[in-house]
This record gives structure tokens, sequence and C-alpha cells, in this order.
């Protein structure tokens, strides 16, 4: 296996771009990620992005999108239809071939223009869940109360991932929403779809993300302390909700065991749970001790950009190891409903440094 | 920016698929219409309603169809106070689409369920018709309410009601 280090990261987020197209949002966190390491579009092999045309409500979408990064000359890219965490997948596959040194991975998503309730239900089975239009509120709902139910969690723990995840949002300027709040103010507001509230629930956000991959030398000639992937898997769990026990993630926890998260301590996680309860699920699948600093940037509690924030997530966590904060993380993204498909991804700095 | 002079038209979004749905999700829908339930048979023995095309554990290709009951109970509810309406056009356009299934089957609070019918090992997603969500709990049992016309849809199951002499499971 080729050493593949994530070398820069740039994001952003809020909760309604307005007049921006995506092609204006992107710009900006392209532009912040070349420069971070210096390097123009020329100088990339690669370049992998990850949207959705349900999404921006037009076909082919993602071909308009590549006016962010300037496709002239020609440049060699990819697209999946999927969050940025696997276009990453496809980038990191790539250099692993040998066929590219350096990737640009990028993802995005407004989520504001539409309803993205709506939308998200377009993923469901096509005959016998979709045509009843849930929305994800709900479907999280049936998944947290199969929690409850099974005396695995309560509403209060709920409330406390909630009040942890706004806490830390204070410090993350990307943030939509944040706010220090006690578990029990939390727990006196209504239901939203119960037993979940507003604040078990993610908030509608319109973001992009970009993460460059580099190869072995290439990594440390462009960064000083590259965050190397030591670890990548992704796994997916049947699609028929009712076929699953919702209190689990079967599909986590092979991506874990496959990424080699238990290989060493983790220092930090960042968990792509848009669900306060999906946090409780994710945790354990994971394997986590009690003294892994979870979420410290707020989480998708916070701002859950859909298509992009699982790749935030190992942005998040890459960018703590760049900087030194952090030695060895865990990074998770998930798509479907309820945790159905979930991609892991371990990163380590240089040991000894 | 907008103002009067704004040339203006409809963005609709579709994706005007037409599916053949095979011998498994066909037979499901085909009983559907004639007022029953059925599932497969997996592999180790469990009946997966609604129905799985493959094996979820083995991938093997299921193909015995089994009747299940019309009614069941219910393994896990939210009641949702505000139901995901369907898109608003403006004044005066005739929506492209039809609201009585282009939308969720309510437009008041209403509860999602999920509901392990009798014979089956598996849930179904619908939705339940309570006036309160005091009337639900995890085990109640519920009895399927057909709708009058059907088609072969899963909508044909209007919603599950609360089986008023029945026995409650725990």
């Amino acid at each position: 296996m080729r050493d593949v280090a994530v070398v820069a990261f740039a994001q952003s987020a809020s909760a309604q771009e307005g007049d921006r197209n995506e092609v204006e949002v992107l710009m900006p966190v392209v532009t912040e990620v070349r420069d971070q390491v210096g390097v123009t579009t020329a100088d990339l092999d690669f370049v992998c992005s990850g949207s959705t045309d349900y999404q921006a409500g037009v076909p082919f979408s993602f071909v308009m999108t590549l006016d962010a990064i300037g496709p002239w000359p020609p440049i060699r890219e990819s697209h999946v239809d999927m969050d940025g965490a696997w276009a990453l997948y496809e980038a990191w596959v790539k250099i692993q071939m040998g066929a590219a040194d350096t990737a640009l991975v990028y993802a995005y998503g407004k989520s504001s223009p539409g309803d993205i309730r709506r939308v998200l239900s377009r993923q469901l089975d096509p005959y016998v869940t979709a045509p009843l239009w849930p929305d994800p509120d709900a479907l999280a709902a049936l998944q947290a109360r199969c929690l409850l139910d099974a005396d695995m969690a309560t509403e209060a723990d709920f409330a406390s991932v909630a009040a942890r995840s706004l806490a830390a949002a204070e410090a993350n300027p990307h943030a939509v929403v944040a706010g220090a709040r006690s578990v029990e103010d939390l727990l006196d507001e209504a239901y939203l779809a119960s037993p979940l509230r507003r604040h078990d629930c993610p908030p509608v956000t319109d973001g992009a993300a970009a993460v460059i991959l580099a190869a072995g030398d290439r990594a440390r000639d462009l960064c000083e302390r590259p965050a190397w992937i030591t670890g990548i898997d992704h796994r997916i769990d049947p699609h028929q909700l009712g076929m699953r026990d919702l209190t689990a993630a079967p599909s986590v926890r092979v991506a874990a065991e496959r990424a080699g998260v238990a290989d060493g301590p983790v220092d930090v996680a960042e968990l792509h749970t848009p669900y306060s309860h999906q946090e409780l699920i994710v945790r354990r699948e994971l394997g986590l001790a009690d003294g892994t600093e979870v979420n410290p940037s707020g989480g998708a509690l916070v701002a859950n950009a859909v298509m992009a924030a699982g790749l935030v997530r190992i942005g998040e966590v890459a960018e703590r190891i760049s900087s030194g904060r952090a030695g060895r993380g865990v990074a998770h993204a998930t798509s479907g409903p309820c945790l159905q498909q979930n991609l892991v991804c371990v990163l380590e700095g240089d040991r000894g440094r | 920016m907008t103002d009067d002079t704004s040339l203006r038209a409809p963005l609709v979004i579709e994706y005007p698929f037409t599916r053949t749905t095979g011998p498994v999700v066909g037979a499901f829908l085909t009983a559907l219409r004639e007022g029953f339930v059925v599932g497969t048979r997996a592999s180790d023995g469990r009946v997966l309603v609604p129905p799985a095309e493959f094996d979820p554990v083995t991938n093997t290709p299921l193909t015995e169809v089994v009747e299940v009951g019309s009614e069941g109970v219910i393994t896990s509810w939210t009641w949702v106070t505000e139901p995901v309406p369907a898109p608003q056009r403006p004044a005066g356009e005739e929506p492209p689409w039809d609201p009585s299934v282009d939308a969720q089957p309510f437009d008041r609070p209403f509860a999602w369920v999920l509901v392990r019918l009798d014979g089956a090992d598996t849930s179904l997603l619908t939705v339940a018709d309570v006036e309160d969500p005091a009337q639900l709990h995890t085990g109640l049992r519920v009895r399927i309410r057909w709708r009058a016309e059907r088609e072969g849809s899963i909508r044909d199951i209007e919603a599950v009601e609360p089986v008023v002499s029945g026995e409650d499971l725990p």
C-alpha cells in the first residue's frame, strides 16, 4: 500500500447561501485549499467530486460545477453521487493504483432552496418506502425510539449529545447553530418527531468542502505534518428499514475493523451523525474509549451540508493532526436513512514528531 | 432579484422512470391490490415483509413467497406534529403532481410506524391513524385499513389502526 495523506482542507457552511450558486460557493473553498499547499489545478493529477443532482434540481449538475476548478486544459476527473467522503475514497484508490500522486476532492450541496426532507425521501426504496414520502427526521425518530425501547439510551442522553455539540459549535466558525444550553433546558422543548426534538436533528445547511490528497514524499513536500490515511473502508446495511436492527450499525463495525480503528489510541473522532442518538450508536460500533474527544467541531448537529458533511469530518480530523493537536483520529461518514451506509477513515500523524 | 418584468417558468423536477417490478416485488404489490400481504422466506427461514429479492446475509435470490396476516404489532413509532407538505405553486397554477399520492399520507399530525405483521419476522413502514400519540406504544396490536380502490401500490395500505378488541402484546 502507498502512504497517502490529507495535506490540505477547507470548508464553508451557512444556513442559507441566498444568491450564491454552487460554483460561487465552491470557488473560494477550492482556492483556499490549493493556496494552503501552493498548488494550481495543473499540479493535481486527479479531481473527484461528490454531490447530487436531486439537491441541485438539474441533471449532470456536477459538470457545471467544474467551472469552480477550471477544467482547461483538460483534467482527469470523476464524480460520485455520494457524500464527498466517498469521492475521497475513489481518489485514494486511484492513488493506490499508481494512477495519480495527488488529488483534489471536493463536495458541495445547497439544501435551502428546496425542501431537503422531500429530496432525501427520494433515496429510499422506490416501491415500498418512497411512495409514502417519509422524511429523514421521522425515520431517524423510529431509530431513536428503538434505542429507548431497548433501554440502550434515554432522551436525556440524546440531549446530552446535543448540548455538548452546541457548546463545541461556539468555537467553530462554520457552525450554523451554536450556543451552550443545559440538558434540562433542551428537554423542555417540544418534540419535532417524537422522541426527537429540534436540537436532536441537523440544521438545514448550504456548504462545500475540499481536501487535497498526496502520496509519499509529495505529501511531505506539500505539508509539514501530513495526516496519513492508515485505514479506510466503507460498508452498507440492507436498505429495508424494517429488516435491520436499528439499534445497531453493523456496517460501521465492519468498516471500523477493516480500517484498523482499534490498532491504536484514538485522540479525536469526528462522527457524521446528523441525529443526536446516532452518535451513541456509532461510538459503540467504533469501540471508542471514554478518553476520545468526539466531535470537537460540534459535528453534523451544528452544520450538515448534505453531500459535504462526511468529507468535512475527514478534514476536521486531518486538520487537528496537521496542526499537532491530535496524533491519531477517526473520521466517519454516513449516507442513507438511519446510518445505512458508512465509511470509516483512520488518520495519523508521523510517529515521533 | 425579481421584479414584475422578470420572466418566470416553472421548474418541475421529474424522474419519470417506468420499472418492471419482477416476481418478488410484483407479487407483493399484486397482493396489496387484492387486499392481502406477502413476503419472502429468507435463507435462515425468516419471513421478510416487505419482501427482499435477495437474502440480506447470503445474497442468494429469494423466491418463496409467503402470505402473512393483516394484523400485527408496532415495533417502533414516531408522532409527527408538522407533516412535510407538498410544495405550493403560485395561485392560479395547477400543480403538476397529485397531492393525494405525491406527499405524505396525512396533512395533519400523525404517526409513522414500523409494524411486524403476524407471520413476518421483519417490519413494514406505514402510518397509524390515531388522534393522539398517547394512543400509541411499542407492542400495540394494529390492523391494516385497506384503501377502497386499490391499484397495486404500497399506498393501498391506507393506515393501520389499533385493534380494539384484540390482545395487546407487551
